[in-house]
Parts: C-alpha cells; sequence; structure tokens
C-alpha cells in the first residue's frame, strides 16, 4: 500500500509540472490560437536563468524564481512581440512550424551559454524529505504541488475578477468583437505569451531543483507536456491541470510498477505512456475530455 | 497578309496547359538535367562529394512524400521519420536476411511504408491541424520506444547492419562494370538513386496535377467544403498518408542500404524536423521545390561536419574548443531556416524561382 501512495504522490508532483506547462500552452492557445512548441524552450531558458540568479548572483531562492520568471516573461513577450506577431492570420502549419523553429534555435542557445554539463541549481529543497503517518514525502515534490495549486488558483482569480482578465476572456472567445470594445489585442497576445513563459519557468526550475539536477535535455518535459494539454482539451485551462494530473500518475504508476507488470512492454515504458494515454482518449474523444467541439462554417 | 500563328508558347487547350514538358526550353531542360545526371559521377569522381549528393536524393525522396502529404494535402505530420525508420529495418530484413534483390526490398518497404500509413490515417480523419500534429509527434516517441525494445528486427540501441544489396538480377549497382569500364559503389549509388528521385518525381507530379491532385488541393484548402462538391475527403487523406509513407519508407530503405548500418538515433525528432525544413525551404506544395530544398537542406549537415574547423567558434570534438557543437549547430540552422523562410519567403526557394522566371517570361515589362 505504502508503494502505491508513494507513486502516487510522484505522480501528483510530476502531473503538477505537466500542468504549469500545459496551463501555458492553454493560455496561448485561448488567446491567439497558436500552438507553442517552443515552451520547452522557454522551461529550459527559464530555468537556466534561475541557476544564474540563485547561484552566479548567489539571491535567494525565492527571489531568483521570482527574478527568472520575470525575465522569461519578457523573452516570451518579446518573442511573440518581434516574430508571432508577423504571423497573423497565417495558416496553423506555418505558426507551428515557426514555434518549432524557434524550439530548434533556443536549445542549441542554451548549451551554447551554459553547456551540455548537469548543473546543480542552489535551493533550500533539495533531497530533503518530511515523513508524513508512514509516508516519506518529497520536500520538493510538496512545494511544485503547492505552488501548481496556488497558480490554478490565482488563475481563476485572474481570469474571474481583473479586468484584464476578463480582456483575455473576451479576446479569446472573438479577438473582433473585443477589438470593437476597446480591448488591445497586442497587449492580451504579448501578455498571454508573458504569463506562459513565465509558468514554463516556474515548472522548470521545480524540476531542475530535483535529483535530476539541470540539464538541456529538461526542455523534453514540455513535449512530455502535449498529451496532458490535448488530454484535456486545448482550450480549457481546468482540462490542462485533469489531463496533467492523469498523465502524471499514469507515468509514475507505470514507472512505480515497471518491473511487476510492464516488464512485457520493454523498459522505460514509461516515457511513452503520456502518447499512448493521449491517443486512445482521441480516438474517443477527438476535443479531449473537457475541450469544445468547434463548429466549422463552410 | 500573311496569318499571324500565335506565340508557341501560348496555352490554348487544358490537355496543352497539363504538359508536362509542354516547351522547348521545358524539353531541353529535362534534356540538360538527365545527362548531368548520367555524366556527374564520372566528372565527381570524389567519394566525400558524391556521398553528400547521394544523401541529398535519399532526402530528395523522402522530401517528395511529405510534400505530397503537407504540401498538398496540408496534413500536418511530424511523424515523417518513423516511417523512414520503418522503411530501413524492412530493407535489413527483406534485403539482408532473406537476402532478396533490390527491386524486391524496396516494394516490400514502400508496402510496410504503405501499411503503417495507412493505420495511422485514420487519425486523420478525426483530427486536424494542432491535434494531428501532436499525434503524429507521439508517433515518433512511440516509434523510438519500439526501436529500442524489439531487439530481434532493430538490434536495439546499438543498431543493425543493412546487408541489402542494390542488386537487380545480374547487374550489381555496388559494383559496376558496363564495357570493360569499372564503376564504384558511390557511383553506382549515386545513379540509382537519382533515378529513383526522377520516378517518383513524375509519379508524384502526375498524382498532383490529375484528379487525385486536384482533390488533395481541395481538402486541404478546406475539408468540409471539399466534401460538399463530392471530394471524398476522408479517402483522400488516408491515401495521401499512404503513398507518403510508401515514399518515405523507400528513402528509409535507400538510407540503410547506403548507410549499411543503422540505429534508433537516426530516426528521431530532428530527422522530421529536418524534413519539414526542407519543404518549406523548397517551397510547400511543389515537387520540384522538394527536389530543390533537398539539395540545399539535406547536404548542408554533411559540408558543416566536413568544414567544422573551418567555421569560427564549432567544436570539432567533444570537449574541443569552440563554444557550439556541430549537432547544435545543424539544430540551429535547421531552425533558423524554417523561421526566416515562413516570415519572409513563405513559398520557398521554388517560390524564388518562379518569380524570376516571370520576371523574364514578361521582360522588358514588370507585370
Amino acid at each position: 500500500m505504502s508503494t502505491f501512495l508513494t507513486n502516487v504522490f510522484a505522480g501528483l508532483a510530476l502531473g503538477s509540472t505537466y500542468a504549469l506547462v500545459a496551463m501555458g500552452f492553454v493560455v496561448i492557445y485561448k488567446s491567439t490560437g497558436v500552438i507553442n512548441f517552443a515552451q520547452g524552450g522557454l522551461l529550459a531558458l527559464g530555468a537556466y536563468l534561475g541557476y544564474f540568479f540563485a547561484n552566479n548572483l548567489a539571491l535567494a531562492f525565492g527571489v531568483a524564481i521570482l527574478l527568472a520568471c520575470a525575465a522569461a516573461a519578457v523573452v516570451g513577450a518579446s518573442v511573440e512581440r518581434m516574430i508571432l506577431r508577423r504571423m497573423v492570420g497565417q495558416p496553423p502549419f506555418a505558426v507551428i512550424m515557426i514555434t518549432i523553429g524557434l524550439l530548434f534555435v533556443l536549445e542549441p542557445l542554451i548549451t551554447a551559454i551554459w553547456g551540455f554539463d548537469n548543473l546543480p541549481i542552489d535551493n533550500p529543497w533539495n533531497i530533503r524529505t518530511v515523513e508524513v503517518g508512514g509516508l516519506v514525502l518529497g520536500v520538493r515534490d510538496l512545494w511544485t504541488i503547492g505552488i501548481t495549486a496556488a497558480v490554478v488558483v490565482g488563475f481563476f482569480l485572474f481570469f474571474r475578477y481583473t479586468s484584464f482578465g476578463l480582456a483575455m476572456r473576451a479576446t479569446a472567445f472573438d479577438p473582433e468583437a473585443a477589438l470593437a470594445q476597446g480591448i488591445s489585442a497586442r497587449r492580451v497576445y504579448a501578455v498571454s505569451w508573458a504569463i506562459a513563459a513565465a509558468l514554463a519557468t516556474l515548472a522548470g526550475i521545480t524540476l531542475a531543483a530535483g535529483p535530476a539536477g539541470l540539464s538541456p535535455s529538461i526542455s523534453f518535459i514540455a513535449l512530455a507536456a502535449f498529451p496532458a494539454m490535448i488530454l484535456g482539451g486545448m482550450d480549457s485551462a481546468a482540462g490542462a491541470v485533469l489531463g496533467g494530473l492523469i498523465i502524471g500518475l499514469a507515468e509514475a504508476l507505470t514507472r512505480g510498477y515497471q518491473d511487476e507488470l510492464f516488464s512485457w512492454a520493454g523498459s522505460n515504458v514509461s516515457v511513452i505512456v503520456p502518447y499512448v494515454l493521449m491517443i486512445l482518449i482521441l480516438l474517443i474523444r477527438p476535443y479531449g475530455l473537457l475541450g469544445t467541439k468547434d463548429v466549422r462554417r463552410i | 497578309m500573311a496569318t499571324t500563328k500565335p506565340h508557341r508558347n501560348l496555352v490554348r487547350t487544358y490537355a496543352q496547359d497539363l504538359r508536362l514538358f509542354g516547351t522547348p526550353t521545358k524539353r531541353a531542360g529535362l534534356a540538360a538535367m538527365l545527362i548531368v545526371l548520367l555524366v556527374l559521377p564520372t566528372i565527381v569522381q570524389d567519394d566525400f562529394w558524391l556521398s553528400v549528393l547521394i544523401y541529398s536524393g535519399v532526402t530528395a525522396i523522402g522530401a517528395i512524400g511529405l510534400n505530397l502529404l503537407t504540401g498538398y494535402c496540408g496534413q500536418i505530420s511530424l511523424g515523417h521519420a518513423f516511417f523512414i525508420g520503418a522503411g530501413a529495418y524492412c530493407a535489413a530484413l527483406v534485403g539482408g536476411d532473406l537476402n532478396l534483390p533490390l527491386p524486391l526490398w524496396l516494394l516490400a518497404s514502400a508496402a510496410v511504408g504503405a501499411v503503417l500509413g495507412g493505420l495511422i490515417g485514420p487519425f486523420a480523419l478525426r483530427l486536424r491541424g494542432h491535434y494531428l500534429a501532436i499525434v503524429t509527434l507521439g508517433l515518433i516517441f512511440i516509434g523510438e520506444h519500439l526501436w529500442r525494445n524489439l531487439t530481434w528486427l532493430t538490434g536495439g540501441n546499438n543498431g543493425t547492419s543493412v546487408l541489402a544489396q542494390p542488386t537487380i538480377g545480374p547487374v550489381d549497382l555496388g559494383a559496376l562494370e558496363l564495357a570493360g569500364e569499372n564503376y564504384s559503389r558511390n557511383q553506382g549509388y549515386f545513379w540509382l538513386v537519382w533515378a529513383l528521385v526522377a520516378i517518383l518525381a513524375l509519379l508524384t507530379k502526375n498524382i498532383a496535377r490529375t484528379r487525385p491532385g486536384r482533390a488533395l488541393c481541395a481538402v486541404r484548402d478546406h475539408d468540409q467544403a471539399a466534401e460538399v462538391i463530392g471530394v471524398r475527403a476522408g479517402r483522400y487523406k488516408i491515401g495521401a498518408f499512404m503513398v507518403s509513407s510508401a515514399i518515405a519508407s523507400m528513402a528509409g530503405a535507400l538510407f540503410g542500404s547506403y548507410q549499411q548500418h543503422v540505429s534508433p538515433d537516426d530516426w528521431t525528432l530532428l530527422l522530421s524536423i529536418q524534413y519539414i525544413a526542407i519543404i518549406i525551404v523548397g517551397g510547400l506544395g511543389t515537387i520540384f521545390g522538394s527536389i530543390l530544398g533537398a539539395i540545399f537542406v539535406g547536404a548542408l549537415p554533411a559540408l558543416i561536419d566536413e568544414y567544422s574547423s573551418a567555421i569560427p567558434g564549432v567544436a570539432t570534438e567533444a570537449g574541443g574548443d569552440g563554444f557550439i557543437s556541430v549537432f547544435a549547430l545543424n539544430q540551429a540552422i535547421f531552425g533558423l531556416l524554417i523561421v526566416l523562410f515562413l516570415v519572409f519567403e513563405p513559398r520557398g526557394l521554388a517560390g524564388i524561382w518562379f518569380r524570376v522566371k516571370a520576371y523574364f517570361k514578361a521582360w522588358p515589362f514588370s507585370y
């Protein structure tokens, strides 16, 4: 039983990370209609910026996280301003490819600056654990879950009660009508990229603070967050959280029971569980669990 | 007064418009290309340059397949590398282990590719645009898992040797002997690969300019509107997937047979992205552009590898001087090419070529 609970806990922590990244996808997708493949690059960049603030400038970890989020948000907004804005109105293929191109430019840029080595990020969590009722829980995992929960609540409050949140919802619903009401679509687009980059940074730093440390391959976690977003439905923030948790749980449980139950499927089968799950669910619900079916006109 | 004849290039009938090599210039161009194809390997005998050209040719085949799917039918696929890998392993099995001749292992690979493409096709019916891109992205990772674990077929992480020989009956293209003259393996492969490029280009051009091609374009532009005017969108989407992945598998089979050894590291997301870069740089929805892009982009990694010591800031070996590795540089260049072409020249190299052609056609007028 305790192995099961440990696995579930690990799954929740992993799922929270997926959820953070997937919420970034959803924010950008809802407001601009773009799937952002460069999210992984932004995630890695944010994590490395966190390393820069925490280790090179020796700032307090909390301050480093905030500064990294702010810096990544600026990068995200300027990417939108300089490149994506030129692509407004282009077919989805072109825009997707632009973001893939960006990912492939960002990754070598990061390795050119910080190298391929595994860097330990200075943080107060490390491998510390607390024991709750016989269960050993990692402090970092608890923080990851806590941060995600806080972000989800913050998201809800922001979109529900602030005027800018309302402006973003209006733009997502109908960009032209929103423009007619005096909402600046440019600001909405830039802010959504900034939010997505900051979320990716949070995910990146919480990951990098773990035992695996910080390496360029950290950006792959964003690719695994795609299934989370698709599973939940591309235009639903609640779906992103739900999808993230389901995918995280499934992956952690497969990894936990690899030897007992999944040895027939080859080693490391947990890596592809998100994709298999996504494909199975898309066969039944092509618009994800909580996504809206889009109505198309001829 | 003598009756004035219309200009010889004036198109008067639909059949005339469809002709592939309708004008003397085009016929001369075709002849020139054929001569270059036949003569080039006897002039360029250097193994490095021949291998670059062979890899470009293999890439051109794969790119033609992807362009049919993405450029004509509008289905985004990030899973092209999966089908290429499947083709290579099929060649290893049929051509190497069973020791069958070239036409058979090539066709077997195409058949395997078509079947796999047909299995993925149904997803394209339910999903479109973004969803399809991500499902095909999943295909890359699931494929990689398969290649690493199906050790009897793929040799696992270490890879497997592909012993498929380029033999057609008594003719062995690996050690060609014609009229007392011996030709090297590279020369033989050059003729084989580029002849196949020509055949497949003709084949896909014929698909593209006839009824199925027009149906594909209709599906690309708006699949529901296409359904309304009587195009079976579903059938054409699956068909495009099958033909495209069959061609991709043939490219993979040739790649494996030429390289003689393949491993799962050959079929990563980067390969898919490279193909996408090729069709974007070359020009979406043009066969000619796929070949142009393949020569341009396909030759790039080999050239960078060869001349890396001459490029400042590139580390030639792990831990060497320089801030960027050859691999990372390749990746960055693909990324930059995709972004720059999409922003500044969305129609690719083919678009530039058409503009130049239109300029000279209308010369001295600017319209």
